[in-house]
């Protein structure tokens, strides 16, 4: 049978870690790159007689996604220990929820070619990160650092219902743009605060029992997610094709060989041994925090876009870049309370704003300028003050230096003329002192046509407004 | 109930306890006794009851999201059996 | 009279009045200690230096008028399972041996604010598991009554380092009975605080959910002056108590006349020695006589004790016993070639056969398949035992109970049988599980001359009236008034 007639399964699960200032356990900074063990105290480093105290905004946070993610927020949800040893986990268990996590049954909508889907949420839970080891291959030892241990997380489990990999790499990008707005998660693939895995498994076409699935590690970009599912999908067909059963099993992607390898089964990898967590008390979230979140929710990714569209009318292609980011989106509307042709606004917005901001890798509130000045920026160029090249000028600087549009027109001498009767008299003189030229563009060269702009332009010294230029000169050539 | 050398090997595993061969033996007879004598639990009707699994009436303690000062990294290592600059060091962990 | 005789707070009073320095105090405790703990063996450390460094800063508070609280200069123990900042920590362990914490635990801190010196850490079964001293790793202790006897345990080096009058009064943690048992053989007052009413925070963990720090002391008062140091809501122990701190002093006089004590006859059904069981009896006839009623109680599920602690507690243990892996600190097997065999060395190496033994039981009791049948099924039946407490004392203020069904036993008398050792907390697990207080006091002495203790239990947060009932059964007779023969004419 060839691969179409398998059905793949995904399932995903993602780990967000939390932009709380403090671990969720102890007060260490959860702040990035410090030297090793920089951030550790007693608590997080497990050392004897220490207790976990439960940092509350990694609650807020929790409850926040699973109000976002339509899920149910449980009243009383328990802590777990899971019980493994590796030198990351210094007390020899993580502090998790098992049974009875923080939020349930939620769903997220993706679109997908056949239009819109509803992937559910399974659960959300919190729990807290390991430490990182890294191998020190010159001494044949590996060097523990704890920073990231006790960092909160949040695990976000899908049920199956993603059915291919284009799928879930939508899954995925509509969940992180939903952390990110919320402002609880920083979206990070590649360095590791978002990270996913992937449970994949194969079953012929039409069929409902689903087939033995793998987890997929390791995939910190989209693109691998991408690849790695569909590999693991070939594989496992191929599996089945040759008779064989498919191994439940965890697979690493390997970027570099561009396929999944199995990870060295570790003895009893499995029986975490799973008890409530002695040392804290079940978590009651009051209906009032609950009604809190849900004020403090603010427009969601979805809801927003449809709204620039149908607000703007702006194609969807347009509010996808505009809404990508919640700043970006709100200075978009701010400008485009001031400013009332949208979709011009937009082109300026994609076409030079965020080549600026990309440029100098600047986040929208490091612009220098108002809506207000964006606006009297492009209300130059609509009333012809401004060429639309000297205006990408001006834009940029006020990007570097603040300065209003009006002011730096006036410094650098950019208003372009558009004076019918100034033009009208230059564009007469370049004619009456090109009679030969104009002969040969009466007679058919065409092409002369561009000559005269030039002439015209060099006279002006540039500041000709185009539109004008060319309208008058053909006037007067009689076209 | 009596445990065998594959169970307690097993759980010693689980438990990362290099037991003795003599060890083994003597817990499997010593620990075959206490479950022994748990085995009167089996007896009680527990169907409605609920567990107890934490002792304290406490409410959930919540701490507000403020970084305080972290403890040195000479003090975190201090008892380190063997570091490299401000990692902790242990054999290689195979992948 | 020697000084080191005096109690907490007859010692307290000398201080305040300034008839005795603290200085003073502590170099006596210490002298004390030399002379006699060769034999009793109560201390695994003691640390000369800090104690006298406290003392004469206790001293000159005292000298500006500024004494931190009533106990200020007093002298005491720690049992060594609690972190001591700067002092090495090892819960009588090997997998910790020269461990020395960064930090205090809660009740070090309040002690060292409240000015009591500290004079050395002092011996226990390894890890609290235990009920002789027997499993500490490093030697065993013996009792100040008898040096061929335990002085029970865990904390064993507490009650004796009490008895033997090294220090004025100790820390003790009690999980299954291990304050209230020691203090039984050693003829001193052991109190259990409910769950959470004293901070865990740095006390080395052996079952998170029956843990308890507690006071141990000669006097019921010097127990209860001492408690009020440590209670305390901690915001490091998400298990502490939001509970106001009485005083617990306050109505220790006022006798117990108009009480209902309880006798649950569970506890009185088989097993007792007959010495301990005529002492006990004869108590209980005292407190009639003093006024209370005593009423015929049932607490059905007694006999259940046992069988759920031995697999809630070794499964909370093997939890908080895995950071126990050379990775960190403690001890490592630097011989071992890869990590798994780091770990497995290290712990093989490190732990006791007591600590190995309830590392395994917990582990299998937690494990895929037998976790329904065992934690779990002990959970619920712990809610039974707990609920068996609160109906029996909406009719009664308090039970009374032996604290031991023997008084102190042999060295070495238990230690192959793990079972008959068990056995040793059969009255004491109960109010763990239930996490109510319990206090055992002196109750009288066989005829061989080995203390007999008796065991109140109580309402949760009700420690102030166990002491009250107590100290009214003190009054009458005074034991504590009787000194453990030390130095003892050969050993």
């Amino acid at each position: 049978m060839p691969v179409s007639d398998f059905q793949p399964v995904i399932g995903l699960e993602v780990h967000a870690q939390l932009l709380t200032q403090s671990k969720i356990f102890c007060g260490c900074s959860t702040a990035f790159g410090a030297e090793p063990n920089l951030h550790t105290c007693p608590v997080c480093l497990g050392m004897p007689g220490v207790l976990p105290v439960l940092n509350q905004r990694v609650v807020e946070f929790a409850v926040l996604t699973g109000l976002a993610l339509g899920c149910e927020v449980r009243s009383r949800s328990v802590w777990s220990r899971k019980n493994y040893f590796y030198p990351d986990l210094p007390k020899g268990y993580q502090i998790t929820q098992y049974d009875q996590p923080i939020c349930e049954h939620g769903r997220l909508i993706i679109d997908t070619p056949g239009g819109e889907k509803v992937i559910r949420v399974r659960r959300i839970h919190m729990e807290e990160d390991a430490g990182k080891n890294v191998h020190d291959a010159s001494e044949g030892q590996s060097l523990v650092d704890l920073n990231r241990a006790g960092v909160p997380l949040l695990e976000i489990v899908s049920d199956p219902d993603l059915r291919d990999a284009d799928e879930a790499v939508e899954y995925l990008k509509a969940l992180r743009d939903v952390l990110v707005y919320l402002g609880v998660n920083d979206g990070n693939l590649e360095e590791g605060s978002f990270r996913c895995d992937a449970n994949v498994s194969v079953m012929p076409r039409g069929s409902t029992t689903f087939g033995q699935r793998c987890e997929l590690k390791n995939l910190n970009s989209f693109r691998f997610v991408k690849q790695a599912i569909e590999y693991e999908i070939a594989r496992q067909v191929d599996v089945i094709e040759s008779g064989g059963t498919v191994v439940q099993q965890t697979r690493l992607w390997d970027t570099n060989k561009g396929v999944t390898r199995s990870m060295r089964s570790k003895e009893d990898a499995h029986d975490y041994r799973y008890f409530p967590e002695p040392d804290l008390p079940p978590l009651q979230v009051s209906t009032a925090t609950i009604e809190a979140m849900g004020h403090r929710m603010p427009e969601l990714p979805r809801p927003k876009l449809q709204r620039f569209v149908s607000q703007y009318g702006l194609p969807v292609y347009d509010a996808r870049i505009l809404t990508a980011e919640r700043p970006l989106a709100d200075f978009f509307e701010a400008c485009a309370a001031k400013y009332p042709d949208a979709k011009r606004l937009s082109n300026w917005f994609l076409g030079e704003l965020l080549r600026l901001l990309k440029e100098e890798a600047l986040p929208v509130s490091a612009l220098r300028f108002t809506p207000e000045r964006l606006a009297e920026l492009l209300a130059a160029v609509d009333g012809g003050t401004l060429s639309n090249n000297a205006g990408k000028a001006v834009l940029e600087e006020m990007f570097r230096t603040g300065k209003a549009p009006a002011d730096i027109i006036a410094e650098k001498g950019l208003a372009q003329v558009s004076d019918t009767g100034a033009i009208e008299a230059v564009v007469d003189d370049i004619l009456v002192k090109n009679a030969g030229e104009v002969e040969k563009y009466r007679a058919g060269k065409k092409q002369v046509f561009g000559f005269f702009v030039g002439q015209v332009m060099r006279a002006m010294k540039g500041k000709g407004n185009p539109t004008l230029v060319n309208e008058l000169l053909k006037k007067k050539l009689g076209d | 109930m009596a445990l065998t050398l594959e169970q307690v090997r097993h759980v010693a595993s689980l438990a990362r306890l290099a037991l003795t061969p003599e060890e083994e033996q003597r817990f499997a007879t010593q620990l075959s006794a206490v479950l022994d004598a748990v085995a009167r639990l089996q007896s009680l009707d527990v169907e409605t009851v609920e567990p107890t699994s934490h002792a304290t009436l406490a409410a959930s303690l919540l701490r507000p999201d403020v970084a305080r000062p972290s403890l040195p990294p000479e003090k975190s290592l201090a008892n380190a059996p063997a570091k490299v600059g401000t990692s902790f060091a242990v054999p290689k962990i195979i992948e | 009279m020697q000084l080191t005789d005096l109690t907490m707070l007859e010692l307290a009073r000398k201080l305040a009045s300034g008839e005795v320095s603290s200085v003073e105090a502590t170099r006596a405790s210490l002298e004390r200690i030399a002379q006699v703990d060769p034999q009793v063996r109560a201390f695994l450390r003691v640390d000369a230096e800090g104690a006298l460094a406290a003392a004469e800063a206790s001293d000159r508070r005292r000298k500006a008028g500024t004494p931190a609280s009533v106990l200020d200069g007093v002298p005491v123990g720690l049992k060594d399972l609690f972190l001591t900042e700067g002092v090495e920590t090892t819960a009588g362990s090997r997998v910790l041996e020269g461990f020395v914490p960064p930090f205090d635990a809660t009740v070090v801190r309040l002690l060292k604010e409240a000015g009591l010196p500290l004079v050395g850490k002092l011996n226990l079964d390894e890890f609290a598991m235990g009920s002789s001293n027997e499993s500490s790793a490093y030697f065993p202790t013996r009792n100040p009554w008898d040096l061929t006897r335990t002085p029970g345990g865990s904390s064993g080096g507490s009650a004796a380092a009490v008895a033997a009058r090294e220090v004025f009064a100790a820390l003790g943690t009690d999980t299954g009975g291990s304050i209230r048992q020691p203090a039984a053989f050693t003829n001193t007052v052991g109190l259990k605080p409910t769950y959470g009413r004293v901070s865990r925070y740095g006390v080395i963990a052996y079952a998170s959910s029956l843990d308890q720090p507690g006071p141990m002391t000669r006097t019921v008062a010097d127990a209860a002056a001492l408690l009020q140091v440590l209670a305390r809501h901690d915001p490091l122990d998400s298990t502490s108590a939001s509970v106001e701190t009485p005083d617990f002093s306050a109505a220790l006089e006022e006798g117990v006349k108009g009480l209902r004590l309880g006798v649950p006859r569970e506890y009185f059904a088989q097993g007792m020695d007959e010495e301990v069981e005529a002492s006990i009896r004869a108590a209980l006839r005292e407190y009639e006589r003093m006024g209370a009623t005593l009423v015929d109680v049932s607490l059905p599920h007694t006999q259940y004790a046992l069988a759920t602690y031995y697999l809630i507690a070794p499964a909370e243990a093997s939890s908080n016993l895995a950071r126990y892996d050379g990775v960190r600190y403690g001890q490592r097997a630097k011989d071992a070639r890869g990590l798994k065999e780091l770990y497995a060395l290290t712990r093989e190496r490190g732990f006791g056969p007591e600590v190995k033994r309830r590392i395994m039981l917990g582990t299998y009791a937690l494990s895929a398949g037998y976790y329904d049948a065992y934690y779990l099924r002990a959970q619920k039946v712990r809610t039974l035992i707990r609920e068996d407490f609160l109906r029996v004392f909406r009719d009664v203020d308090a039970l009374l109970t032996p604290a031991s069904p023997v008084a102190a036993f042999k060295l070495g008398e238990k230690v192959e049988d793990p079972l008959s050792m068990y056995l040793m907390d059969v009255y004491t697990l109960p109010c763990n599980l239930a996490g109510v207080p319990g206090l055992s006091v002196p109750c009288g002495f066989t005829k061989a001359g080995l203390p007999v203790g008796l065991q109140l239990l109580g309402r949760p947060f009700e420690e102030a009236l166990l002491l009250r009932i107590a100290r009214a059964f003190e009054r009458e007779h005074e034991h504590f008034r009787r000194l453990a023969p030390l130095p003892a004419q050969g050993a």
